[in-house]
This record gives C-alpha cells, structure tokens and sequence, in this order.
C-alpha cells in the first residue's frame, strides 16, 4: 500500500558542482538511474529512506488487516483478505530489493525497524476495532496509497519505479474490495450502515496525513522533486484524493467527518474541487514520533516475528551449508 | 549466527517463446527455497511458467563509469547497419 510522504528526509550532498549538474542533467532528460551508477550521497541515501519506510509501511499494514482474518464475514471476504494482506507481504519484499540496490542490508533495515529509528506510515498505528475498518482501509488507505504510487512509476530510480509498477497492478483489487465491503454495509442493516460511518470517521484524517506535512512545512521535498524522487508534492495528491474520493462516500451515503469541506468552483485551476478543514498536525506527529494508540504493538509484533522465526533461518542455512559441504566432498 | 541469508536474482518467463527476464531479488538459504519465495513473490497473478534464481553474488557486471569505452564504439561503425548501403530502387525489397 502505503508511501506515506517521506518523514524526515535529507538530500544535502557534497559531491562537486560539475557532478551533481551532470546528475542533474540526467534526470532532467528523464533517465532513469540504475543501482551502480554514479549518483549524490544525499539522492542515494533519500531513496534508501524512502524506500525502506515504504517498504516497512507494506509489512507493518499486514496487521491491522491481518487482525481480522479469523473473523471476516464470509469464506469470499476471508479469501479476499488473505489475497490481500499476502499482496502487501510481496510489496514490502519488492520494496526491500529495491532499496537493497543501494546498498543497504536488509537485515541492516529490519534492525532499525525494530530498533524505532526507522518509520512508516503513520496510518498503521490506528487500531482495526470493527469488520467495516477493513472496508474503511482498503478504500482509503489503498486509495491514498495508489495517489501516492502512480506517480513513484516514474520515480527516477529504476528498480524502485519497476517495483512501483507491479505494486499498482495489484492495488487496485485492494481499494475494490474494500469500496465494495463498505457498499455491503451500506446497503445492510441500519447498524451496519453506522459502522462503516464510525469507520470513514476514524479513518478518514488519518487518510489525509497519510500525504505527509503540508508543503510549506516539508522542508527537504523540493530536492526530491529536483531529482524526479517525487512527481508532485503532499498537498497536490492530498487535494486529488480528496476530490476523487468525497463523490465515494456520498454514493455511499456516508458524511465526511469534515464540516469545514466544500466544493470550490476556483481550486484547481477552475476544475473545481474540494476545500478540506484543518488537519490536526499535533495528532500526526505524536502518531509518528510512536504515541499512536498501537505504535508499540505494531512492533512489538514484527519483533516477535522475527525473534520466533530466528530458529528456521538459521536452520535453513545449516541445512544448506550441510548439503553445500556434501557436495563438495562427492567431487 | 549474525550469517546473512543469501540474496538471489530472479528471472521469470512469462510464457513459452519469450526470454526469462529480470524481476528482482529475494532472500534464501538455497536454491530450492529461493525457488519457493520467488514464486510466492513474483507470480501470484499467472506472472510466468519458468523461474530462475541465480545466487546474486554470481553476477559479474560491466561498470556504468566506463560505459563510454564498452559501448560508444559501435556507434561509429555505421557499416554495420543496412541502410549504409546503397541498393537502387529496382533491385526491389532487400
Ligand atoms: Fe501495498
Ligand atoms: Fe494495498
């Protein structure tokens, strides 16, 4: 799913004048850059940032989800979900491989998963309390999600633009069927109408802060867009999916939990869209910083993972340093 | 026990007829479990029927920084293109 405007980036680089203008002049003609090549420290170390949060986004978001798959509906949403969540297992995987080019380790990324120095997505520390959160996050968070990855196809590094790409091949079942879990409820029971309400309230800010600060507060943004890192900033793809999105809930039948949120006929050049009230940044960087209802959850989970898994990575290489050895003394 | 899981290169064909082609990498103790998680990532979606995985410490490649002398020599061999030569019209398709 889920980049989430870069946290934190730093594009300061020390390389000569003369190289980082033939840089410059790559990307500008819109070459990609490919793993070996020369490039700035500060756009090496950006993408390594950048991707890795992108990555730990896709992994930590199995749980939320994951949370309820013992209890979906039904065997067709259950198999929905287990299709799903394997699908942002394999995003976070192409995402590390990609990252992985630049010569970052991927033990060396999960360490500073579990360590709290790397972030993700923000969104994933609000916690999954209804069957209707899971319509909720597949419409909004993948919705956001796919904003913020069209663009990153063209992202100037390659193996990070192609890892994209096979990404948006699959995130649209995801929004799909989550749009079609909140249609269900909708079209059900007064109650469960109200839930899938309660969820597009809970979920719905935190979808916005899913595009990172506003742009006057994102201070090491212009470099990535200088570098074709990023296509367009935070609040131009919080504005397209607020206007793609509200149409959404009201075919739903559902309220935008924003009583400040109404149509411009000026905005966007005159297109028209939708103005939004004020999004409560305190709420965002406590959620970042790990003050989130279920920050430590989250990774006190993938530690658990990790730890209870150490047994089967280190057989597995035994075993395979065993067959090796065999091998070797057949010849 | 800080030994780091092998990383591997994988290549999937997409069908009979075309070339196996780069899709990216993943981790595994051997060849065979890199076979499993290859397929488990790269083809969930009818992506190929062929996979290889090539231990990614295996790959010797060409230095983008001399890309220059590896590859501008062939730009000034024009000869080795057809349309360096002059056949006329009548001859018909050649
Ligand atoms: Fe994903
Ligand atoms: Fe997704």
């Amino acid at each position: 799913m889920y980049s989430q405007g870069l946290i934190g980036a730093d594009g300061r680089t020390e390389e000569s004048e003369a190289f980082l203008e033939a840089f410059q002049k790559r990307i500008d003609a819109e070459e990609k850059i490919e793993p070996k090549d020369a490039m700035p420290e500060g756009y090496r170390r950006t993408l390594i940032r950048q991707i890795g949060q992108h990555a730990h986004s896709e992994i930590v978001g199995m749980l939320p989800e994951g949370n309820w798959i013992t209890r979906a509906p039904s065997l067709k949403r259950k198999a929905a979900l287990l299709a799903k969540v394997q699908d942002e297992g394999g995003h976070g995987l192409y995402l590390y491989a990609a990252a992985e080019t630049l010569g970052v380790s991927r033990e060396q990324m999960t360490e500073e998963l579990h360590s709290g120095k790397a972030k993700y997505s923000s969104i994933f520390n609000y916690p999954t309390l209804s069957w209707a959160d899971i319509g909720a996050i597949g419409w909004l968070v993948d919705g956001a999600a796919i904003m913020n990855q069209i663009p990153l196809c063209r992202c100037s590094f390659g193996p990070y633009a192609r890892a994209m790409i096979r990404i948006c091949k699959e995130e649209s079942f995801h929004q799909r069927q989550g749009y079609e879990i909140m249609l269900t409820l909708c079209r059900g029971t007064p109650e469960q109408k109200e839930m899938a309400q309660d969820a597009l309230n809970r979920f719905w800010w935190p979808a916005l802060m899913m595009f990172g600060p506003h742009d006057k507060d994102s201070a090491h943004s212009e470099q990535s867009m200088k570098w074709k890192i990023k296509r367009f900033s935070n609040d131009q793809l919080r504005q397209k999916f607020i206007d793609a999105t509200v149409p959404q809930a009201e075919y739903l039948g559902l309220t935008v939990p924003d009583p400040d949120l109404r149509w411009d006929p000026e905005l966007n050049d005159g297109k028209g869209g939708y103005r939004h009230g004020e999004i409560d940044w305190d709420e965002f960087w406590r959620v970042v910083k790990g003050d989130g209802v279920m920050n430590r959850d989250r990774i006190a989970a993938r530690r658990k993972a990790w730890e209870e898994g150490a047994w089967v990575r280190e057989a597995a290489l035994a075993h395979a340093a065993k067959r090796e050895g065999r091998r070797a003394a057949a010849e | 026990m800080k030994e780091e899981t092998p990383l591997w290169e994988v290549f999937i064909r997409p069908r009979n007829g075309l070339a196996h082609r780069h899709v990216g990498s993943v981790h595994a103790a051997d060849a065979v479990l890199a076979l499993d998680a290859a397929r488990d990532v790269y083809t969930r979606r009818g992506e190929g029927n062929s996979i290889w995985v090539v231990p990614s410490a295996a790959i010797t490649a060409s230095d983008p920084a001399h890309a220059d002398e590896t590859f501008d020599p062939t730009a000034d061999k024009i000869y080795r293109h057809p349309t360096f030569y002059d056949i006329p019209e009548d001859v018909g398709h050649m």
